[in-house]
């Protein structure tokens, strides 16, 4: 460690629900979560875990019947004169001037479906220099010209002709390349990448993800990474985030979290992938225990209850927090789980051989 | 690879030369311009008892072929003999619409995105009774029988049989799927990216689902799918697919242990490794899959290939697979490449 790591995104007990008629979906549910300049965090989980839903409060995109309910989002700008301030996106208003000027330029996104992600009316071009315009007093002329150089940076072949053409045009990394393009178009100090390369073909996801680490060492930008495959994280990724059902499970350098992972659910998400190797393995896949469970018939206290089978009354007392486990592992875990220090509800075998832990 | 299950050694599909072409029109009365060689040229087997996995990038011609075996899609060309239970070899390719009907209660389907392939108006109660009906097996108590027989099988309570897909998840309901492919007890199952549209944690259920079923009933599975990881785990042979045409056939453990096609070299080393100390992702293939309708001249994967040569591009060598060792077929251009 030459200089420690300057934070860029302090995520502080964020909280994003949903008002339905039906009842409140409590989609993020206090995720706490630090994100340092020019470093990949990757966030894992399975759908439904609230990954996205995370991405879009950062954005402030949330629509209604979502809404940011409480939290404090703090970035740290950096502005021109090299002086940083910091701002809380969390109170800023969703559609105002200020979080309009942040969002598309200084923090921008790339989405899973490069089908979805451009209006398929307008050229590519178009869409890009749009965005440059109206973060930037340019002239059009300027515009296009970055905009032809972008498409270039990402790797498009010829862009000047590119640039005049429409969406259809495009094969899916093609179009994931240009959504890329428009995404850098404002030099953003934050790149969140929403499933990036999960509609792509691996020879595809393959150029795709090198573009992205590249571009990203290269602008020295952050970049949350959010996707459910473990091989894409393990390889872009400096730091990982576990999900599950709206907590951070488990926080830590992705080398910790595959050689040592302290929470059982993050073990069973490893257990459960198939892994490429050089002779076929024969062993079964050890399948996650249990469903997620839905949000109507969500537990109180600890998210894990219905999986735990040392049921303690006290795991339904109190939300289970993050506690700092080692320098820089964060796990979370409830009451009970905190006093003998690790989650009794998994591997149970191993639970039963050591005699059980009390609690 | 016999290692792990008994194989029997039938062909129960024979794949000879298999050609699925499919006209462009345009212009004025529509004239043909033009063919989209969706499978050109495929040839393979499939025994009792065994997976084959059919890798591939997007638009290779897999799940044509898997539907052209079934006759779901015409094939222009070449043939398809199916093996049925009582040792008859009957082609399918020229077979009249009641042997046809006939051959297919014994070949299934499973098909990739759950939430699309089942009707949303019926049970599922009536999702795997139908093709029981269909083909006048079972009614009344036997077919509530089965249907709940089936449906246990795959790991559903029959309490749940009267409720409508919606009511269940992505990996349940590509469990009733899987129900109603089985309902007619099949010995052949094409699966097209059965668990593609599934989280890791449920494709694992699914894939271990598959696995004891295969060996419970003996089935045989035509595995297509473009995850190797996945593929690597169910299959014992794997066959990849470039534009049309199978490029590389062999035991799964040979094929990854030493893959002789550029191409399949390249797939495997885009496959993004869960573990951090092992850096992947070094050297990704270059450029866009071949386009069917508009091939390059030579050899298909050319463009592609690390170190093409002028013969390549020429197409001066022959084409077609050449045996490099038993059960290892690798394309004749390829296989000395890089």
């Amino acid at each position: 460690m030459v200089t420690s790591p300057e934070p860029l995104l302090e995520i502080k007990d964020v909280r994003t629900h949903f008002f339905l008629d039906e009842g409140t979906v409590r989609a993020v549910d206090g995720v706490d979560l630090t994100i340092n300049k020019g470093e990949v965090v990757g966030i894992v989980g399975e759908s439904g875990c609230g990954k996205s839903v995370l991405a879009r409060s950062i954005m402030r995109l949330t629509q209604p019947p979502g809404r940011l309910v409480s939290g404090d989002i703090l970035y740290h700008r950096t502005a021109k004169d090299q002086e940083t301030e910091i701002i809380n996106i969390a109170n800023l208003p969703r559609n105002g001037t200020d979080m309009r000027r942040i969002r598309g330029s200084e923090m921008t996104m790339i989405f899973q479906e490069p089908m979805a992600s451009f209006s398929p009316v307008h050229t590519i071009g178009s869409q890009i220099i749009e965005g440059i315009l109206l973060h930037d007093d340019v002239s059009k002329e300027e515009a296009r010209n970055r905009t032809v150089e972008l498409l270039g940076k990402v790797g498009i072949p010829d862009p000047q002709l590119r640039v005049d053409e429409y969406p259809f045009n495009l094969s899916g990394g093609m179009r994931q390349r240009c959504m890329i393009a428009m995404a850098l178009s404002g030099n953003p100090s934050l790149l969140i990448a929403d499933e990036p390369t999960t509609a792509l073909d691996v020879t595809t996801q393959a150029q795709i993800l090198e573009l992205l680490g590249q571009l990203q060492a290269d602008i020295g930008m952050a970049m949350i990474l959010i996707t459910h495959n473990l091989g894409v994280v393990a390889q872009m990724a400096k730091q990982i985030v576990v999900m599950y059902l709206g907590n951070v499970v488990e926080n830590t350098d992705v080398e910790t979290l595959f050689e040592d992972p302290k929470h059982p659910y993050s073990e069973e998400l490893l257990k459960a992938i198939p892994r490429l190797q050089r002779t076929r393995q024969r062993d079964r896949l050890t399948p996650i225990s249990g469903n997620v469970p839905s949000w109507r018939y969500r537990p109180s206290g600890c998210n894990f209850m219905p999986k735990c089978d040392g049921s303690n009354p006290a795991c339904a007392m109190e939300d289970p927090i993050l506690i700092e486990e080692s320098p820089g592992h964060w796990v979370s875990f409830c009451g009970p789980c905190r006093e003998t220090h690790g989650c009794k509800w998994f591997p149970r075998e191993i639970i039963d051989t050591d005699g059980g832990n009390g609690a | 690879m016999t290692t792990d299950t008994k194989l029997n050694d039938t062909h129960l599909i024979e794949v000879n030369n298999l050609e699925v072409y499919f006209p462009i029109t345009g212009g004025f009365l529509s004239k043909v311009k033009g063919h989209v060689k969706a499978v050109n040229d495929v040839s393979f087997f499939l025994k009792e008892g065994e997976t084959l996995g059919l890798v591939g990038e997007s638009g290779c011609g897999k799940t044509t072929t898997g539907r052209a075996i079934m006759r779901a899609v015409e094939p222009t060309g070449g043939e398809v003999f199916f093996t049925t239970s009582d040792g008859e070899r009957i082609s399918t390719t020229n077979a009249d619409p009641v042997t046809l009907k006939k051959i297919r209660q014994q070949m299934q389907f499973i098909f990739q995105d759950p939430f699309a392939s089942l009707n949303p108006r019926m049970t599922v109660f009536d999702i795997v009774a139908d093709p029981l009906r269909v083909n006048n097996i079972a009614s009344g108590n036997e077919l509530t029988q089965t249907v709940t027989q089936m449906l246990a099988k795959v790991g559903l309570s029959s309490s749940l049989a009267q409720r409508y897909p919606h009511a269940f998840s992505g990996g349940q309901r590509q469990r009733i799927g899987i129900a109603r492919a089985l309902a007619l007890n099949p010995r052949v199952v094409i699966a097209d990216e059965p668990v593609s549209a599934l989280d890791v944690s449920v494709q694992a259920q699914i894939l271990n689902l598959m696995q004891d079923l295969q060996e419970e009933l003996k089935l045989s599975y035509l595995f297509i799918s473009h995850d190797l990881s996945v593929v690597q785990y169910i299959s014992h042979r794997v066959a990849v697919m470039y534009a049309g045409k199978i490029v590389e056939i062999a035991p799964t453990d040979v094929l990854y242990s030493n893959p002789r096609h550029p191409y399949t070299r390249a797939l495997l080393a885009s496959v993004p490794i869960p573990d951090p100390k092992q850096r992947s992702l070094g050297n990704p293939l270059q450029g866009e899959v071949a386009d069917p309708a508009n091939p390059p001249k030579g050899c298909y994967f050319h463009p592609r290939c690390p170190n093409p040569t002028k013969e390549c591009a020429e197409g001066s060598i022959e084409m077609g697979l050449i045996e490099v060792a038993p059960g290892h077929w690798v394309d004749k251009c390829c296989v000395n490449c890089g």
